[in-house]
Order: structure tokens, then sequence, then C-alpha cells
């Protein structure tokens, strides 16, 4: 941006309850302060999606759907065994099937954590296999059919060896090594100092630690303690992982179901000894990611080497089973929190031991929500990965706080009835976020909290339950981030950006965002995104497109505008200065000049005019950074209450109604954010209910790789949900919007658990909570008859 | 349902590779969205690899290929059949509607309410449980809430928008707008 700064009075607070005005230094480019939403036109109004109409007539693209002439087929194949080596593989046979037109062999696995050779190691000789589904080789044929005929010709001879599938089992001392050297320590995807690593545990780490928790628990005046236990989950996006690749002398492109063209583009670059510029990534419906879709896999490299090889474009889908053991997960985890407080309930220490595992890759730890939701000056996190023989975990929805924030808040709501407390009132002692004060107040109010009865209360078999949560969540931008708007001739306006729609609407928020700006209404901008062509955009994970992309799509407007008014000024007799969009006409101060948007336009010497804009820093700045990424001064909150009935006689726990409050900074579209909310909220309840990995131990296998022995929630489980968003202004860019998808999760599932604890007054530590779990629980009273 | 009454066996054709192989491509003729269609295909082929491979008609998704999320759903004489779990030659002779069909000039009222109620996100799920939807309009212009639920049961939306759907569709309902 420039040099040049100013500082300007910006909306701040939340609407309805504390909005005022605070002053800002912004960059001199920045457009000016926005007003609150109650003022606008377009933002804040729930425009209808731009793309829904092609996706209720089925005529929106996805990648499964996009085919090129002279297309091959590719099909993967995989290990059958948990832990093997390979000792032989031929391909020859393959290679001479009726219509194989290449074959690709996978020497060195990506998208799992990567052992570090030792001194004047090659790296092993052998391809080792650590997990079923471990892909081997790929074969692209003239059909997908003959692509998998093919698969069953690679001869290959393995050596079995010992694994292990149990977490518990994993951490033994002899138990059997999914790595035989150190792996790399890494977080978010990048290096970061290492850490020890004894047979298949890696860790502990501990930096988030603060204080001395060890001290502080000793003397505290409460000790609440308890183990929590959480489930691998799979993904499921509806739209299997696919591409489509065609490599040619000129460059390489590749169409993808991807949560990050521009992400994928630099991968794929880095990966080929590419440079950007011949690289391109291009999706235009996507059908789900939920993190599954943030990275190059195996299957990309492989489908890219295919085309390479065919000199044809390569298309490679992956069927269901495959996205089920080896398209990512969500990592199971184990936690042994002890919590210590004074007798007001002020938080004086916590110590949370935790280990959990990603299959044969990092990052099964258990976020930053204790560690950031309330005020404790002493905080003690060891937390470790352990590895076992099974398919790569990866982000998924608000890693690490979704199974953090199930325990954690638990052993808070405990706190509460330790200390004779509401639960609401031990919140209100304890969290210093005045966002979610005003959250547990609305909620409190429409939810009728006050119903509440004490645990176990009610009569009968049916046991009526109600519980509430918070949600933490750092608020993300994306600072490698550009988005570009055009004037054209005719008056019609394009917005440009390589950030993809995941299935959030971003194309319709910016949409609103460009219209606002230029006095236009959200369907006359002409919304172009998906495809490295355009200016990179951020990735839609982490919740952070809508805060990254919203103030440099305003900014490029803004900048377009003026580029405008510059332009015809001359030709209205009169200079730039004085003129300005109002009502859709450009008109100066005095009245005496006017002309439309769309006239104005036709007076422009050539076809366009435009400007780019890029993400500054938050005004007053970020958090921290690191990379490309930043992490804004103030979190995401949000409060959950769900109400619930425990079957104690089947075990069976129904959903009744679920209240969230939520904040998302300046809400720009009130009903897509209500829509990714109803996302959160469902698929926390499944992941709290349902959802559950199941591997075999003889053999290693899953067994429910399908999507009705994985079960999940559908229509018939859905229960009433009531979602109420703050308009909470910060005053801290363009737009001030920030993301929703990730903060919609984290708290349903612990909601559900303090909601079944108040129902049947038994503590379920367990995900799912199945008929099993809880009629186990129930077996704990001591006085059931 | 009408696919289990289609005489497939019938249809099928030596291969030329003999035995080893099976039965080769038949010939089947079927009306897709009111064009009538002749087609040489496997007995293997699945009504869903049909429509979206060799018509084109890509708004008939599949995600599990197997009968459990209803992501495929299309009409087979007016009622709605899980397109990966028929094959091609059963429905020889039959009258097959894909969301392509749908809609003619304007949207189905249906297809309207569900931009409306933002009853969309990733869209993935979405035609089939259009297709869904208007099916259980034409036989239960009022339903309740609890029978809309039952008559998308069967259709896994991961992205969560049953509340939007459900909305939509009662909205249709109570405005009493039926197929145009
Ligand atoms: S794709 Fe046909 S039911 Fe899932
Ligand atoms: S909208 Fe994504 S699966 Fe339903």
């Amino acid at each position: 941006m420039s040099a040049g700064t100013r500082t300007q009075l910006q909306p701040v607070g939340i609407a309805g309850v504390s909005l005022g005005q605070a002053e800002r230094p912004v960059g001199a480019e920045e457009a000016p302060a926005l007003a609150p939403n109650a003022q606008l036109s377009c933002i804040g109004r729930s425009a209808p999606r731009i793309n829904g109409h092609a996706k209720v007539t089925g005529s929106a693209t996805y990648t499964v759907d996009v085919t090129l002439p002279g297309m091959l087929h590719a099909r993967i194949l995989r290990s059958p065994h948990p832990h093997a080596r390979i000792l032989s593989l031929d391909t020859g046979a393959a290679e001479r099937e009726p219509g194989v037109r290449a074959v690709h062999v996978i020497e060195h696995p990506i998208g799992r954590a990567i052992e570090i050779a030792g001194p004047g190691e090659a790296g092993p000789a052998r391809r080792q296999l650590r997990y079923v589904g471990d892909p081997i080789a790929a074969v692209a044929a003239v059909t997908a059919h003959a692509a998998q005929a093919a698969l069953e010709r690679i001869r290959i001879e393995y050596q079995p060896l010992p694994f292990v599938i149990d977490i518990e089992a994993a951490r033994q001392s002899d138990a059997p090594p999914v790595f035989d050297r150190p792996v790399r320590t890494e977080v978010f995807g990048g290096p970061a100092a290492q850490l020890p690593q004894h047979g298949n545990v890696h860790g502990p780490d501990t930096s988030a630690s603060r204080g001395d928790a060890a001290a502080a628990l000793s003397a505290a005046e409460i000790l609440i303690e308890g183990e929590f236990h959480t489930q691998v989950q799979t993904h499921c996006c509806l739209e299997p992982h696919a591409l489509l690749a065609d490599w040619r002398d000129e460059g390489l492109t590749v169409y993808m179901s991807t949560q990050f063209t521009a992400g994928i583009r630099a991968e794929l670059a880095t990966a080929l000894g590419l440079p950007l510029s011949r690289v391109r990534v291009v999706v235009d419906a996507m059908g789900g990611g939920f993190g599954s879709k943030s990275r190059i896999g195996n299957d990309v490299l492989a489908a890219v080497a295919l085309s390479r090889k065919a000199h044809a474009p390569v298309r490679l889908v992956l069927d269901r089973h495959e996205e089920q053991i080896d398209s990512g997960n969500r990592p199971a985890t184990v936690q042994h929190i002890r919590a210590g407080a004074r007798r007001d309930g002020t938080l004086t220490a916590v110590a949370i031991e935790a280990y959990g595992t990603a299959g044969v890759a990092l990052g099964a730890g258990v976020g930053n929500f204790a560690q950031s939701i309330y005020d404790c000056p002493n905080f003690s996190l060891a937390q470790s990965d352990v590895f076992i023989h099974a398919g790569p975990g990866c982000a998924m929805r608000a890693p690490g706080n979704v199974p953090g924030a199930f325990a954690y808040e638990q052993i808070i709501d405990e706190l509460a009835e330790r200390l004779a407390l509401d639960p609401l009132e031990l919140r209100e002692r304890i969290d210093s976020s005045p966002v979610r004060r005003e959250e547990r107040r609305i909620g409190a109010e429409r939810f009728r909290w006050s119903r509440r009865l004490a645990p176990g209360g009610g009569q009968g078999a049916l046991k009526r339950g109600l519980g509430m949560a918070q949600s933490h969540w750092p608020a993300l931008v994306h600072t490698n981030c550009a988005c570009e708007v055009r004037i054209l001739r005719d008056g019609s306006v394009e917005v440009r950006s390589s950030v993809q729609d995941i299935g959030t609407g971003v194309g319709t928020v910016l949409a609103q965002v460009v219209a606002e700006e230029l006095g236009l209404s959200p369907g006359d901008i002409v919304v172009r995104i998906g495809d490295t062509d355009f200016p990179a955009g951020p990735p839609s994970y982490g919740s952070r497109t809508t805060a990254s992309l919203t103030p440099p799509a305003r900014n490029a407007a803004c900048l377009a505008l003026r580029k405008l008014i510059a332009a015809i000024a001359p030709t209205l007799g009169t200079t730039p200065e004085g003129l300005t969009l109002r009502n859709g006409r450009i008109s100066s101060s005095d009245g005496l000049h006017s002309i439309g948007f769309r006239e104005a336009a036709g007076r422009l010497r050539t076809e366009q005019i435009g400007a780019v804009a890029s993400r500054c820093d938050d005004y007053g700045g970020f958090g921290h950074r690191m990379g490309d990424f930043a992490f804004a001064r103030n979190g995401l909150g949000g409060v959950q209450f769900a109400e619930v009935t425990v079957d104690t006689e089947t075990g069976r726990v129904r959903v009744e109604r679920v209240l969230a409050v939520h904040d998302c900074g300046r809400p720009i579209n009130p009903r897509q954010i209500e829509s990714q909310v109803h996302g959160g909220i469902l698929q926390g309840i499944s992941y709290a209910l349902f959802e559950q990995r199941i591997l075999d131990a003889p053999t290693g296998h899953m067994l429910n790789p399908n999507l009705e022995q994985y079960r999940i929630l559908r229509s018939r489980e859905t229960p009433a949900i009531e979602v109420h968003v703050l308009e909470n202004y910060q005053g801290t860019s363009a737009t001030d919007a920030y993301g929703i998808a990730e903060p919609s999760i984290i708290a349903t599932a612990p909601a559900i658990a303090n909601a079944v604890y108040n129902a049947i007054g038994v503590r379920v530590r367990t995900l799912p909570m199945t008929p099993a779990v809880i009629l186990e629980a129930l077996g704990r009273l001591p006085h059931r008859s | 349902m009408p696919h289990n009454t289609a005489p497939h066996a019938s249809r099928c054709t030596q291969g030329v590779t003999g035995a080893t192989v099976g039965p080769g491509a038949a010939a089947i003729r079927l009306e897709v969205n009111g064009i009538v269609r002749a087609l040489a295909v496997l007995p293997s082929e699945t009504l869903a690899e049909v429509l979206r491979e060799r018509l084109a008609l890509t708004g008939t998704k599949i995600a599990c290929d197997r009968g459990a999320c209803s992501s495929c759903t299309v009409w087979v004489d007016g009622a709605p059949v899980c397109s990966c779990m028929v094959l091609a030659i059963e429905v020889d002779g039959h009258r097959v509607t894909s969301i392509e069909g749908l809609a003619g000039e304007a949207l189905h009222p249906v297809q309207s309410a569900f931009i409306e109620h933002d009853a969309i996100q990733c869209g993935f799920c979405t035609p089939g449980l259009v297709m869904s939807c208007v099916a259980l309009l034409e036989s239960h212009p009022h339903p309740t809430e609890e029978e809309v639920k039952a008559a998308i049961g069967g259709h896994l939306c991961r992205c969560g928008t049953y509340p939007h759907v459900i909305a939509a569709v009662l909205d249709v309902a109570r405005k009493g707008k039926r197929s145009p």
C-alpha cells in the first residue's frame, strides 16, 4: 500500500448495544469508513446466492463434471496391508493392458509425517506402506474401468510387517514403530522446532504453557479433573477429491476440487520445478472440502505425472471408499485435564495432558481453545502425536478446537456445579469477552435458560436436559490476497480473484461489497473467481476468506471508481476533486455536474478501467503473523445452547433444539451466514452423536468406509435451530468482516454433552455419545434402580 | 419401483469376446427429459453413468455410487430413484426425468424457493434434493415438517442445508405453488 496514512473514524461496538466510533490509522489508499449495516443497501442484506440458479438447475460445473478432449481416466493402486514393505513391484503387465496409456509408481508419498534421513542416508531403499489405502501406483487408461483392470495386473510382492492401530497400544515402548526414524516437526504445514520422538510418540509440545500450573494446582481451593476421549471423524465431502491434470509444453493446467487454488498452484510449482506463471489451477463449483482439499496430495501429483507421461489430460476422481480411508480425517484425541480455581470461580491453574492420533501424520493437537478462552495465569499444555498405522489426518473444520472445546467446556460446567453456580454465572466471572457476554445474555433469554432443572431432575424414562457451551476461534487473515475490480465501457463491472467458492457463497459476498461501493446492486456485478489467472485470493479454510478478501475487493472498487472519475472529469469540463458517486450518479458537490454511472463508463477512452488492491494489515495491526497469515487482535466467539432428550432405556440421545448466538465482525450476507452456522451445528451434532471411523483390529481395515455404516446426521435428526448473529464492529479493515464457518461448530458437541449431563446427571466424556456410551454412563449412577 | 419390473434380462447380448467378458452392449430406447434416446449400453452401466457420461447430463451427481446418499436422484416414470442403483438396461422403454428436465423457461417453484431460502451451500446434493422435494409435493401438496424430513431422509447433505430445505418446501406448500 502507499506510504501515507491518515486517521478516520470507524464504527466500533455491537449494534444495538454499544455502537460508537473510534479513530483508526488507515493507509492513504484505503476506502473511507463504511457505515454500519443499517445505513447500507447491499452489505448486511441477504442477497441471493449468485450461483444459486446454476446449482438448483444442475448446470453448475463441478470438477467431476469437467471433460477435455482426449481425456484419460486414472485409478490408484492402494496398500491392502496396514504395514508392509514392498519387496518387488512390476508394472510391465499393467502397461501392456489394452487401453492403458501410462503407469506411475509413487516413490515418495506426501501428505504424512516425513522421516528425517540420517547422515549419509539416501532414505530407505524400499517403499514402506504404512496404512491400508496407502497409495502405491496409478494407471491412466482410456476408461476408468480399463485403468481399474490394469491395477490388478501390477505385480507386487509384499512383506507384511507388524502393525498397531490402537492409540493406547501404539504408545507402548514395544509397539511396532510406524516410523523408524524421527519425523520432521511441522505446525500448520510448515517446519517448527524439532520435538522429541520415542517410539510412536512425537512430542510433547509444551510451547503454549505459561506460569507455573503444577504449583498453582497444588495450592488450588477447588480442583476439577477429567479424562476425555474423542474419535476419528472423516470429512465426507459430497463431491469426492477430483482433478483433471493437463500437462502441456507451455504449462500445466489443473482443474481441481480445491479449497485454495493459489496455494495448489504454489505447491505444484515447487514440487515440479515450474515457474508460478506456468501453472494454472481452476475450480468452478466445488462440492465441499471442510479442510480436506487444502493441499496437494499423492492423487494430484500422480495425475500430473500421468498426464505428462501420456501427453493427454488425466482425470482422477476418488471413489467413496478411497475418500473414507485416504482423504484426511479429524484426529482422535485423549485429554486429561486438571483445573484449579478459587471459591469465587476464578481459574488459577489449568494443566492439560493430551495425546491424539492423526494416523501416519502429525497434527492431532487440541487447538488453542483452553489456552485462550478464559483468563488463567498458570496454564500448561503438553500434547503429543501418537502414530498408528492408519490414514493421515488433516485439518477439519476448526481443527483442535472441536475436541478441545468438548473437553474444556465440560470441565468448566463441572466447576460451576461444584461451586453451585449457574454455568452462565461462572462464565460471567471468568470470561472477559464483552462480545460473548452479550451473546450469553441474548441466548439465555431466547432459549429460556431459566427453565433448566437440576441435573437428572426430570421424571420418567425420557429425560430432558439443557446445556450450553462457548466457542472461541482466532480471527485469521490471509495477507497474500488480492482482488481486481474492472469497470467496462458499457457500465458492466467485474470482480476477479482466484478465490474459490467452497459452498459458503464468497462470490455473492464479493458482489455485495463491490455493488455497495459502486452504487449498483449485487446482480449487476459479474464475479469471476476460482482461477489462478486472476489475482491470487485467499484459501477457503481457517474461516479467513471473507476477512481476507472483502477489504481489498472494496478498496479495488473504490480505486476503480476514482480512476473512472479521473478519466471522465475532463469530459464534464471539470476536475475530479469535487466529484463523488451518490445515488448512482457521479456528481460535483456544487451540483453543476452530474452523470449516471453507466453513461460515465461510456465516456472511457478504452474498453475498461480497473484496479487491483491487496489485503493490508488490520487497522492498528495484527496480534501476530506467520508468513502469509495473520491473527487479528480479537478472536471470534459464539455461544450455543442445546436441548436434548435422553431415553434412559435405550440410551438414545435426541437433540431437540439448538440456539446459536455468534459474531463475525460485520455480517455481510445474513442468510448465507445462517446457512453456514446450520452446517457447523449439524456437523457438530453428527460428531457428538454418530460419526466414528471404525478400524478392524485384526486387519487394520476400516469397517465402515462408506456413507451408510459411517453414520452421519440426516434430516430426521435435524433439530429446530435458531441463529442470531451480532453486528460486532471493530474498525479493523475496509469491511470489518470476519469468518463464521469454524466458530459455528466448536460449541456444539460440548453444549450437547452439558445438556446430556443435565438430563441424566452423569458425565459423558467419550465421543460419539452412542446409545452404548450413554447406557454405560447410566450404569455408573449409584442410585439407578 | 418401475425399474424392478423392466425386462432387462432379454436385452443382454453375447459379448464379442465371448463368455469370459459377459454380455456386450445392448440397445435400449428410453425417454430422457422428453427426448427419446436410442443407446447401446453395457449391462454394467448404471443410469447415473449413462446420464452423466453419455448424455452429458451432469446435473445428476454421484457421491457414493451405492445407494447411500441420494445425490443421484432422478425420476423414473415420475417416481424418485437413486440412479446409481438402476442399471441403464432396466430403464429400457421407461421415462426418465433428471434435474435438467425439471424447469422450463422459468424455474420450478421448488427451485426458486431453494434460492430464496438459501437451501444451498456447496450444492452437490442440491439436484437430488430438488428432485425428491418436487416429487413429494406432487404426491403430497401440503406435507407436514415431519413428512418433508421423511421424504428427504435418504439424502445426505454434508453442508447441513436441511433446515433451509425444509423451510423452502414448506413455503412452496404454503403458497400453494405446484408444478408450473
Ligand atoms: S450416488 Fe447414488 S445414492 Fe449416492
Ligand atoms: S449443500 Fe453441500 S452437500 Fe448439501
